[in-house]
């Protein structure tokens, strides 16, 4: 292994944990998975958060930029904001910038349920207020939010003393009991308390509980919520829509994203008959999201653990699979030529299922047969069958075979014990993923996990991401006017 | 009838080991299973069971008692088809007082063209253990008591430990990752086999994979399993030197699993090296049911268990259970005691020791309620005097 010159030790620990950081922050949830429980991967992201927050804090608020998952940059957010005190003026401008940016960019109630940990919290300095502020303001949303997150909504805006213009004040005070609104949201919440046929103008969630008080038959209510559903809601449905009406909500699958559909794919019993149908979709939904990253591959072999551990828990279900199988899917699309290597092989991808031990060196040497130029490898990292023994192949592979494959392995599961995900030894680089869409961003961070990469280097792709992530907020409020 | 044989893994092929915490899982292989023996479980909900070893059920007659959570319905069938699962014996609402009726070991039942055996796992075997030298001295020695001379052992009983008791162990089964062709596993805690289970066919271990949670395991097992929290974690080390191409690391990797087949058969020395007594209990179209145990030795790790064997030697289903020290001595003892004719001198002389300190053993191992209390106390008044 070649060191560069100017690198010294401090830069190479700050350049490890800096990649160790994100990539636990692109896999953990804080969910159980299937070798750890879901306290023991809180606790232990937890912990890593605040060392690199302390250590690293202008890196740290830059990881936003890079797409880590969103239970990681509501944590981000909420450490930003707690520890106000420690950033420099000189980083106070980015460091807002890149949190209001990130919490608009939140799905909505992770944004609204990181708002009120703050109040639960009580992080309380005039720039969370002005954040928290800030964010309830949002014209065209303001409404909504306070109905379908009535709670988070008033508790934040209350912490924040945000003052509650129009008629948010009497709607918090005296909900339904108000005599009339003019808001016609507002009002359709208070007539929904009334008449059945106000509830299906409200959003699915409130509404459900509503149309249980009116004890509305499960089908009537489901066949006439469906307009207000969105994209989520009718996935999450098509159970309890197939149940009570016979037929699932019609669902666009091709607009889903590739991880999202593999979980969908997954999931479904019919996947035999339909096979031809979803891989079609699968097919759509991977080609929309290659053409929205610029990178494209040579040869490359990818190794995918399907074993039975890639069936994850009852909080994630199949999500390794799903990883497993959108990633496939999205390297046959980006690379010139591709070649897949399950676990155990399989005749059809999408009827892919999480079974048998995990014997990670036979494909890796089937794949080393075919002399790619990449090989990734997605998996868990708890290779048994032999034990241990694929870290040891792809080593070897690295050290004594001419024309070794750069290897990359994607973890979708954070090791708890480890504070990163699990690695398959020094002959390739570990990188969490979160979903198919991330591989580029994993790649590309995965080069700067070698021993002659710099910090230098990976700060400059940080500075040029963080760039990019807030530029896209700057384009999209010069549209919206 | 009992013979001397030798037990072996035929027509199984030994997997690499996974490990969780105290415990190491090995799996057994089986290719190309001919699925004509296939067998399922029958639940016996959650309460303890008095199985009738003769005559009508619920007679009054010998019984085996004991929690018995499941049997096993092991059908025979020509055509490959699944065995159904079967009806669940027992009412839903059963009160803690509830005691299943079981008839014998090992029942013949019928549905149709397959031909049923039900059997009570590892109970079998048990009983055999329990029945050993059961009648007790058949010369009316001076020194045993009027029980002893008139009823035997009885009531004759030894403890175990259930699966789900065990520390660790019902995670280790859940992480556990099921192959393929598995047809069986070989339990370790710490590194001392605790149980081999071999079904015939790969999908009915699937399903009774969870089922070992449920069996028992002896008292040194779960001990085993509170002091060794943590097995090491073994890796056969590829040799890197002679490595140029990827047929050689094929090669490695080849060798890299022998090595852990040589040394799972290294851990089982226990059980495969040294012939045990086998009994036929049964026989059904080309398959025996057998039982065995060991001959005891307190040196060995002793494992007793049950079996079905194929007319050409083929091992379709085996169930251990490894006997504690103290289960071991007990066994040992009373083989002794019945090579010498229950005679106490012959058998002290057999054992190399005196007769008081024979029957010092026998009360240690739980056999007091076999001598006369005059003679016990002759024996403790004789030691007592000897200390002075």
């Amino acid at each position: 292994m070649i060191v560069g010159p100017c690198q010294s030790a401090q830069e190479r620990v700050e350049r490890e944990d800096l990649l160790m950081f994100v990539s636990a922050c692109f896999a953990c949830t804080g969910q159980r998975e299937f070798y750890s429980d879901g306290r023991g991967q809180a606790v232990s992201i937890d912990f890593l958060h605040r060392y690199v927050l302390g250590n690293y804090r202008s890196l740290y608020a830059r990881t936003l930029a890079l797409g880590v998952n969103d239970f990681n940059q509501a944590l981000i957010v909420s450490n930003l904001l707690s520890t106000g005190k420690s950033t420099t003026p000189s980083e106070r401008s980015l460091e807002n910038a890149l949190v209001t940016r990130a919490l608009a960019r939140l799905p909505v109630h992770r944004a609204m349920h990181l708002l009120e940990s703050l109040a639960k919290r009580r992080v309380n300095n005039r720039r969370t207020r002005a954040i928290i502020a800030a964010f309830l303001a949002s014209p065209e949303q303001r409404d909504f939010r306070a109905v379908k997150y009535r709670r988070a909504f008033r508790r934040a805006a209350h912490h924040a003393h945000v003052g509650l213009g129009g008629e948010l004040a009497p709607f918090f005070q005296n909900g339904w009991r108000e005599r009339v609104y003019q808001t016609p949201l507002l009002e359709s919440f208070r007539q929904a308390h009334f008449a059945e046929s106000k509830l299906y103008d409200l959003p699915f969630s409130i509404a459900e509980g509503l149309a249980a008080k009116h004890q509305v038959p499960r089908d009537v209510f489901l066949r006439r919520i469906e307009p207000r559903l969105t994209a989520n809601e009718r996935l999450r449905l098509q159970d309890a829509s197939r149940e009570a009406l016979g037929k699932a909500y019609a669902i666009d699958e091709a607009r889903l994203s590739p991880t999202k559909l593999a979980s969908f794919i997954l999931s479904r019993d019919d996947r035999e008959e339909q096979r031809a149908s979803l891989h079609e979709a699968l097919l759509l939904s991977t080609r929309r999201a290659v053409s929205r990253t610029a990178s494209r591959f040579g040869k490359v072999a990818c190794v995918l653990d399907r074993s039975y551990s890639s069936s994850g828990s009852n909080e994630k279900r199949r999500r390794p699979l799903a990883v497993a199988l959108a990633v496939s899917y999205f390297l046959r699309e980006a690379s010139r030529e591709y070649r897949a290597f399950w676990t155990a092989p399989t005749a059809d991808e999408v009827l892919v299922d999480a079974r048998g031990a995990t014997d990670l060196a036979t494909p890796i040497l089937d794949a080393l047969d075919w002399a790619p130029e990449l090989l990734i490898l997605v998996s868990d990292g708890f290779d048994n069958d032999p034990p241990g023994v694929a870290a040891q192949v792809l080593e070897l592979a690295q050290k004594n075979l001419r024309a070794a494959p750069l290897c990359v392995h994607l973890n979708p599961v954070f090791d708890a014990e480890s504070f990163a995900p699990k690695a398959l030894g020094v002959g390739a680089v570990t990188m969490g993923i979160r979903a198919a869409e991330d591989l580029p961003t994993a790649v590309a961070l995965a080069s700067f996990a070698e021993a002659r990469a710099s910090l230098s280097d990976l700060v400059a792709h940080l500075d040029e991401r963080t760039e990019r992530f807030l530029a896209a907020d700057r384009k999209m409020h010069e549209a919206s006017p | 009838m009992k013979t001397l044989e030798q037990l072996t893994l035929a027509g199984l092929r030994i997997g690499s080991a996974q490990t969780l915490g105290a415990f190491r899982l090995i799996p057994l292989l089986r290719d190309g299973a001919p699925g004509d023996l296939r067998i399922r479980t029958r639940s016996y909900a959650d309460a303890p069971a008095v199985v009738t070893l003769a005559g009508e059920r619920a007679a009054p007659s010998l019984a085996y008692t004991s929690y018995v959570p499941h049997g096993f319905v092991i059908a025979h069938t020509k055509d490959g088809t699944e065995a159904t699962f079967g009806a669940t014996l027992g009412s839903d609402k059963q009160s803690c007082r509830c005691v299943n009726l079981l008839h014998r070991m090992v029942k013949a039942e019928r549905s149709g063209a397959t031909s049923e055996l039900r059997i009570l796992p590892l109970h079998l075997a048990m009983e055999g253990f329990l029945a050993l030298q059961f009648g007790g001295p058949d010369i009316a020695w001076r020194e045993y008591s009027e029980t002893a001379l008139r009823f035997g052992l009885d009531p004759r009983v030894e403890r175990s430990v259930r699966g789900s008791w065990l520390s660790g162990f019902e995670e280790a089964l859940r992480v556990f990752e099921v192959a393929e062709n598995q047809v069986g596993t070989m339990v370790f805690v710490a590194d001392a086999l605790a149980s081999v289970f071999v079904v015939s066919h790969p999908g009915d271990y699937k399903r009774l994979h969870r089922s070992l949670i449920e069996d028992f395991f002896g008292h040194l097992v779960y001990e085993y399993a509170l002091l060794y929290p943590d097995t090491p974690r073994l890796e056969t080390r590829l040799d890197g030197a002679r490595i140029k191409t990827v047929l050689d690391l094929r090669r490695e990797v080849a060798r890299a699993r022998d090595a852990w087949t040589d040394y799972a058969k290294l851990l089982t020395t226990g059980l495969f090296e040294h012939p045990v007594r086998v009994e036929r209990v049964r026989t059904m179209g080309p398959f025996r049911l057998e039982r065995f145990a060991p001959q005891f030795d307190p040196e060995r790790d002793c494992h007793i268990g049950e079996r079905i064997v194929r007319e050409d030697g083929t091992l379709e289903y085996m169930k251990t259970f490894r006997l504690s020290a103290a289960q071991v001595r007990r066994g040992h003892l009373l083989e002794q005691l019945a090579a010498a004719g229950w005679e106490l001198d012959l058998a002290a002389r057999a054992l190399r020791t005196t007769k008081d300190e024979l029957i010092k053993r026998l009360v240690n191992a739980g056999f007091g309620y076999l001598l006369k209390a005059s003679v016990l106390a002759a024996a403790r008044q004789r030691a007592s005097e000897h200390s002075l």
